[in-house]
């Protein structure tokens, strides 16, 4: 067994910046027995550690397949846990890549800083379309060859999961396999595949993948052949192996009261983008937001209990020495017991100088109601809202049901209790948008502030407005649209700038905060793209692209110049409107969603037709839970937290 | 309901310093870095910590004299503000519990009023260099000045550091030195002293692959860095690490 690399690594670090990130030995990191393991992973996020760590799946995976906590296990396996191991490997910066190459250093795991190639899976969370090079280049670093096709049994199987897959097309070539929803059962069930066949002796490769394929928990993508029309549209999808499964499905992840991670989340050295201890209060969303890919592909709602979630954060407070605890979730005001979690929280924690945050956009005074709770120490900055587009008949369109009379009433109570900022978020580039459209949003936050004002009695108060071009994403209602072009992102969001700029009552107390509309056509040519936009990614690479997330690095020239060089017509992919008929990249990939549903949701939205939220309303057939065969589960359980006494485990009633 | 003014928070009743070591692959955090891991170990460890009042209150802390980046050391100090009174050898015990890998509370003493940073105002390093540093060591000990490039947020300095460097000496290996460092114009860093002698002598290139480890602070008197705990914490916890801290 290759030995660690860290002694070669050692003299490089001193050279490059913030070198703590790659040492590892972080509080709560795991070193298992390399060699006494059968199945090793190296858990990958494709940027840099100060985005990946603090990234949850990563976290709940990482202490799943170490077996490293208290929680209950679900599944069996556990007891017998040394089979297993996780170590964890980042996308590493160009300055110490250039040295790691110069040297003959590969890409490490951050555990026992052992070659990458070493382990058995390399489980790749793809989380953003803007990562894929950086796949690519660890990759490279780690000396695994890029395309699936040429691995041998000396290469780790390249497995991905994340919310990016929902259409792998774009990778498919380098990925070996790809899990489609919920981890936590997968990988442990992915890993006893593995090591069943290792236990076999040498099989070989691809038997692996065939046993992994033909057991549904994924989708290996050389085993499906596409072909295409002369118009460039697919034809099809089809299995070229015997056993097969035409279509995929994806994992969903049941009674998320038994699964209690991330128990003991590691605790980075180095500065990370979050500084917190996070808790996912709920999985899933079905308000129905029709732009909304992690609210289609996450279906059902599955809550978790108020004693769940306080016990987590005691337990995990305690863990990580952390002060600040997330309570997430896709809409997390829309917890059933959301009022007794803030509250009962904010008693528990009162004094002690824990915070508490909880990412919610709802524009109701319900939502203040909440960040009220979460504030009793006085601070009052500001509040979030999304109403995403900025007329109501947008809103309708995107069926993000609020009306500008419901978003002024709502701030007028946040200006009166208190708070002085409010942060609007929007987004640009909807389907059937005008011009007229966007600029309504400055008209929306001139009232703001004249409400504002006029509720806190001061001339104090601020409104932030966050616009984000929009990117069509597959599995959602908006699959079929055309995505605006960047030139047109850009003019709407500039006119709208310039209107606020130029009024001499509110220009002053309002801030457009927006990002160039070229990121956004590259994000929507991997979103939507298919197989061959791959040669796109790897040409990007070749080019030096890779870190596209951040700014600094991003060439649009680029990403035109490498889909030039390989072919590949960025409009076909992203401006055109696909017609029912067509055979979409990711249709061969089955998360419940009924085609016919969400299809007539796309005329609906047209039509000024709106959908309500299966969790109130009643079913509306999107088809996930029967197909599935699963539900939504939520409360209220009805039960409450007592305050923790000094020293004492979580005690609930 | 209108904004409410933040919480007072009670003034600390004890005030307790330490001594800790960063080593290892430890060494490459920033003094940012620890002050994070640190406050969180305080809080894994129950330490009934002293905090400031206002908005955002935050445990009461001290730190003095950070090692650079990059930089292992024996002689970190810093000291904490508490709420309650506690013997300072149990905050020792129990933050050593809790520490990341690499960082270790080697003292703890109650403070006696005094301002630690006058007590730190010189260190002693040692350096190992990799080649022969007799010759640089004599030249560099001749020179009335020695001007170092330094790069800093606002780009490259020039510095003398002649004058802050009180005490050269290459070991007997020759392989490395120990040098102690005091109060002047600027703060002289290990980095600097290598630079300083590869201006002197063309046997030592800067910068080099060297090693540097922070021995001692304290006070400068009598050919030794005194530490400010005292003879007797010295005496235990240089046993302990296996080093001798005077030159």
């Amino acid at each position: 067994m290759t030995e660690s690399l860290f002694t070669r690594l050692e003299p490089l670090l001193a050279q490059v910046q913030k070198p703590i990130q790659y040492v590892g030995g972080e509080v709560n990191s795991q070193s298992k027995d390399f060699a006494a393991a059968e199945v090793r992973w190296a858990l990958f996020f494709p940027d840099a550690y100060e985005v990946g760590q603090p990234n949850q799946g990563m976290a709940i995976l990482y202490e799943l397949l170490n077996a490293c906590s208290s929680a209950p296990m679900p599944v069996g396996e556990q007891g017998d846990d040394d089979w297993l191991l996780a170590e964890r490997t980042f996308t590493i910066w160009p300055d110490l890549a250039k040295l790691m190459r110069e040297n003959g250093v590969p890409q490490f795991s951050w555990e026992s800083h052992r070659p990458v190639r070493d382990f058995d899976v390399l489980g790749v969370s793809l989380s953003t379309e803007l990562g894929y090079t950086n796949l690519l280049e660890t990759l490279d670093l780690a000396g695994i060859p890029r395309y699936a096709t040429d691995r041998t049994a000396a290469d780790p199987l390249v497995i991905a999961g994340g919310h990016a897959v929902f259409n792998p097309e774009p990778v498919a070539d380098f990925l070996d396999a790809v899990v489609l929803g919920d981890g936590e059962e997968a990988v442990l069930r992915v890993s006893a595949l593995i090591r069943d066949h290792k236990r076999q002796g040498d099989a070989g490769r691809e038997q692996l993948l065939l046993n992994l394929a033909k057991s549904g928990l994924v989708y290996v993508p050389s085993f499906y052949d596409v072909s295409y029309l002369p118009d460039g549209r697919i034809e099809a999808v089809r299995p070229n192996r015997p056993g097969v499964p035409a279509r995929v499905g994806k994992q969903v992840l049941l009674e998320l009261d038994e699964w209690q991670y991330p128990v003991q989340p590691i605790v980075p050295l180095a500065e990370t983008v979050h500084e917190r201890y996070s808790v996912e209060i709920f999985r899933g969303c079905t308000r129905g937001c029709r732009f909304c890919q992690a609210g289609m592909v996450t279906r059902p709602v599955r809550e978790r209990g108020i004693q769940t979630v306080g016990t987590m954060v005691a337990r995990g407070l305690a863990a990580t020495g952390l002060a600040e605890v997330g309570l997430l979730s896709l809409s997390s005001a829309d917890h059933t017991e959301i009022a007794g979690i803030t509250g009962q929280l904010a008693d528990r924690y009162a004094g002690t100088n824990v915070s508490l945050s909880l990412p919610s956009t709802r524009v109701d005074a319900f939502n203040i109601d909440l960040a009220n709770e979460l504030s009793r120490n006085g601070r009052r900055s500001g509040l979030t809202f999304a109403p995403e587009g900025g007329t109501d008949r947008m809103r309708q369109v995107i069926n993000k049901m609020v009306s500008e009379d419901d978003l002024i009433r709502t701030v007028e109570i946040a200006f009166s209790q208190g708070w002085r900022q409010v942060k609007l978020y929007f987004m640009c580039g909807l389907p059937t948008e005008t011009d007229e459209d966007v600029l309504a949003i400055a008209e929306l936050a001139f009232r703001v502030i004249e409400t504002g004002r006029r509720a806190a009695n001061s001339r104090d108060v601020r409104c932030t407005i966050s616009i984000g071009g929009f990117v069509p994403k597959p599995h959602t209602t908006f699959q079929w649209a055309g995505q605006a072009d960047a030139e047109t992102v850009n003019r709407r969001v500039r006119a709208l700038k310039d209107k606020v700029r130029a009024d001499r009552r509110y220009g002053r107390a309002i801030t457009v905060r927006y990002a160039e509309g070229e990121p956004g056509m590259v994000e929507g040519l991997l979103s939507r793209g298919d197989r061959r936009v791959g040669k796109v990614i790897e040409q990007v690479w070749l080019q030096g692209g890779h870190f596209d997330g951040w700014r600094e690095y991003f060439s649009y020239q680029r990403w035109l110049d490498a889909a030039a060089a390989v072919g590949i017509d960025l409009d076909w992919y992203t401006t055109r409107e696909r017609s029912q008929d067509e055979v979409l990249p990711w249709d061969h990939l089955d998360l419940g969603l009924d085609r016919v549903w969400l299809w007539q949701d796309w005329v609906d939205a047209r039509n000024g037709g709106e959908v309500a939220d299966c969790r109130w309303a009643g079913c509306y057939d999107c088809g996930v839970c029967p197909a599935l065969g699963v539900e939504t589960q939520i409360g209220p359980t009805l039960r409450s937290l007592l305050p923790l006494t000094a020293g004492s485990e979580p005690v609930s009633v | 309901m209108s904004r409410q003014p933040p919480v007072q928070q009670p003034p600390p009743v004890q005030r307790v310093r330490l001594r800790y070591f960063k080593q290892g692959p430890a060494r490459f955090a920033s003094q940012q870095d620890f002050a994070r891991a640190f406050e969180r170990a305080l809080r894994r460890a129950a330490v009934p910590m002293a905090y400031s009042s206002g908005f955002n209150p935050h445990p009461r802390i001290s730190y003095s004299n950070a090692v650079p980046t990059g930089v292992a050391s024996l002689a970190e100090y810093l000291e904490i503000a508490l709420a309650q009174r506690i013997d300072p050898v149990s905050v020792q015990a129990s933050l050593n519990r809790v520490l990341p890998g690499g960082f270790q509370i080697m003292a703890a003493v109650e403070s006696d009023g005094t301002a630690l940073a006058e007590l730190l105002t010189h260190s002693a390093w040692r350096i190992d260099l990799g080649v022969d540093a007799t010759a640089a060591v004599a030249a560099f000990l001749a020179a009335d000045s020695v001007v170092v490039q330094r790069m800093g947020k606002a780009g490259l300095r020039e510095l003398d550091i002649r004058a802050a460097v009180v005490a050269l000496a290459a070991d007997a290996g020759a392989l490395s030195l120990r040098a102690v460092t005091g109060p002047g114009k600027v703060v002289v860093r290990p980095g600097d002293i290598v630079a300083g002698l590869a201006v002197v002598s063309p046997a030592v290139v800067s910068p080099g692959a060297s090693l540097a480890l922070r021995v001692a602070q304290g006070v400068w008197s009598d050919g030794r860095v005194r530490d400010p705990f005292g003879p007797e914490k010295l005496a235990n916890d240089a046993a302990n690490a296996g080093i001798v801290a005077n030159l």
